[in-house]
């Protein structure tokens, strides 16, 4: 890999240990993937809940802290793992919320600003056209690819920290002109009509497509999709896929016509029925079993998801057997206190929490304390990673969701 | 009668250990119950299988962004694979082996791993060289 001389002594230690070790890891990946240089990044987003971390990785934290880290861009984070102010009602224990203390006061050593947040790009601050960043959260990253233009890998939280620590990543994949060319090509032939079903269609698209390294092409979409309809697509795919990048023939920014997308003949399309949504939720199908617990997260709810839930839940009581939880961003959560949504979200008997994200909750342990086995929710994502966790996921729209928690049972 | 397998260079150590290989995709936040060290999601194909101290051999990875951090929380507790073969990795896999310290290759020119390779296989794995090394078959 080239490297520039400031980034030669970088790497020799000679701005510490830190820079040190960001720089080493960050050449070894680049070899994995053939990396010729480095790359600016204008930000970096982590991925970083204490589940995932555990204590060694917590450690490693602080060993950056005690050697005098501290990141150069702005550095923002992903969902925590324990909303603070409400973990011991959902059975969470004092030792998963002191390792969670510990992550936030090492990362705020670290000069990350404490966003806790996976929809940044709905309300931090946006990438634009051919910006480099380094994001964590697949649902970022394939967004901030696709909607908005942005250059991201999947940067798992240590390459994030990396970047933050360096203001660098190496130029690979996603960074690359070549790798955003389309590899496959669909043609929609059932328009979605909520976000749910564009979670089925990006749950479609991410297991045809099946790997980091293609970018399926959509043709055929007949309306605009709103910020919400391609969050919830690119979340389905990209978690059903890892694919990080899609582009929609007439909406996103890099894909204006076929020939933008496709160097020379494009290949066959692959048409998407209404078939095809069908025996996808087939599997997720449960109606009238008894429902434990409702969830909508995966990606958090930005302030219009979080307005319609409010609307549906309205004089409302959920079932006294079914809980609801609902996961929102600190900042879209400050929004809703002022607007009165949460409150009119909880007084249903739903839960409102701020800065999580569901799966990322010990949701294990949290599902056995509760006794929660089925689990309802309109995210695609989520029904997708949950059942690894013990649990028996079911698959409806936000309305069917909302019927379902208040009579007790998937309607 | 040893085969040897050429591959890209790879990330961490050289090391010998077990096969377990699937033709299936890996992730260790939607596939494993990772305080008993194994696969929990039911319709994974190593399903209830324990993954410690073996060199999984899988298609790809999958999923999201969790991987890169538990590996290296996984190898803490000394309950992680000891390799990782992919046909073709995926970003974070990548990451979390070069965090955790635990060998990982992938772009192999002999073709599909999860067929060259058997479950219980002896193998060699070196990623510096890029080389992979059958040492004994546990089938047939």
């Amino acid at each position: 890999m080239r490297l520039t001389e400031e980034e030669k002594a970088m790497a020799a230690g000679e701005i510490g240990q830190p820079i040190k070790w960001a720089m080493e890891h960050m050449i070894q990946v680049g070899r994995q993937f053939d990396a010729q240089d480095l790359v600016t990044v204008s930000q970096a987003h982590m991925m970083g809940d204490p589940e995932s971390l555990g204590p060694a990785g917590v450690d490693f934290l602080e060993g950056l802290v005690s050697n005098g880290g501290k990141v150069c861009i702005p550095m923002i984070t992903d969902p925590r793992g324990v909303d603070l102010s409400y973990y011991k009602e959902l059975g969470q224990t004092e030792e998963m919320a002191s390792l969670e203390r510990r992550l936030i006061a090492a990362c705020r050593a670290l000069g990350i600003l404490m966003t806790n947040t996976c929809i940044n790009y709905q309300t931090i601050s946006a990438p634009v056209l051919r910006d480099h960043v380094a994001f964590g959260d697949t649902g970022v990253v394939i967004y901030s690819n696709s909607v908005l233009g942005a250059r991201s890998n999947f940067e798992g939280g240590p390459s994030a920290l990396a970047s933050g620590l360096t203001g660098r990543t190496p130029r690979y994949g996603l960074h690359l002109d070549a790798k955003r060319q389309g590899t496959m090509r669909f043609t929609i032939k059932n328009q979605p009509k909520d976000l749910t079903d564009w979670g089925i269609l990006g749950g479609i698209v991410g297991r045809l497509a099946g790997s980091y390294w293609q970018v399926p092409v959509i043709e055929g979409v007949e309306n605009t999709p709103t910020s919400d309809d391609m969050k919830h697509f690119g979340a389905a795919m990209a978690s059903y896929g890892s694919v990080p990048l899609f582009h929609i023939v007439g909406v996103t920014p890099e894909a204006p016509n076929l020939a933008a997308v496709f160097s020379g003949t494009p290949p066959a399309t692959r048409t998407i029925v209404e078939e095809d949504y069908r025996s996808f939720k087939e599997v997720f199908d449960a109606r009238g079993s008894k429902v434990d617990v409702v969830v909508f997260a995966a990606p958090q709810l930005s302030l219009l998801e979080m307005s319609t839930l409010a609307q549906l839940l309205d004089d409302r009581r959920i079932h006294s057997k079914t809980a609801m939880i609902v996961c929102t961003s600190p900042s879209v959560a400050a929004d809703c206190d002022r607007m009165g949504l949460t409150q009119r979200i909880e007084d249903s008997g739903a839960k409102v929490l701020r800065g999580t994200c569901f799966y990322q909750q010990f949701a294990r342990e949290m599902g056995e304390a509760n006794g929660w086995r089925r689990l309802l929710s309109n995210s695609t994502k989520i029904v997708n990673i949950i059942s690894g966790y013990g649990y028996q996921p079911s698959l409806a729209s936000m309305e069917q969701c909302v019927e379902s928690a208040i009579k007790g049972e998937i309607v | 009668m040893s085969k040897v397998l050429k591959c890209h260079v790879g990330i961490g150590q050289k090391v010998r250990g077990r096969a377990m290989v699937a033709s299936d995709n890996f992730s260790a936040r939607y596939d494993l119950d990772r305080i008993k060290g194994v696969f929990s999601r039911p319709a994974h194909k190593l399903y209830g299988q324990s993954y410690v101290d073996r060199i999984l051999v899988l298609n790809t990875a999958k999923g999201g962004v969790a991987s890169a951090w538990m590996l290296h929380e996984m190898k803490s507790r000394g309950m992680a694979p000891l390799a990782i073969l992919f046909n073709q990795t995926n970003t974070i896999l990548a990451q979390g082996a070069a965090l955790a310290g635990i060998s990982l290759c992938d772009g192999f020119e002999a073709g599909d791993i999860t067929q060259i390779i058997h479950d219980g296989d002896e193998l060699s794995v070196d990623p510096e060289s890029g080389v992979v090394e059958i040492l004994g078959t546990d089938t047939d």
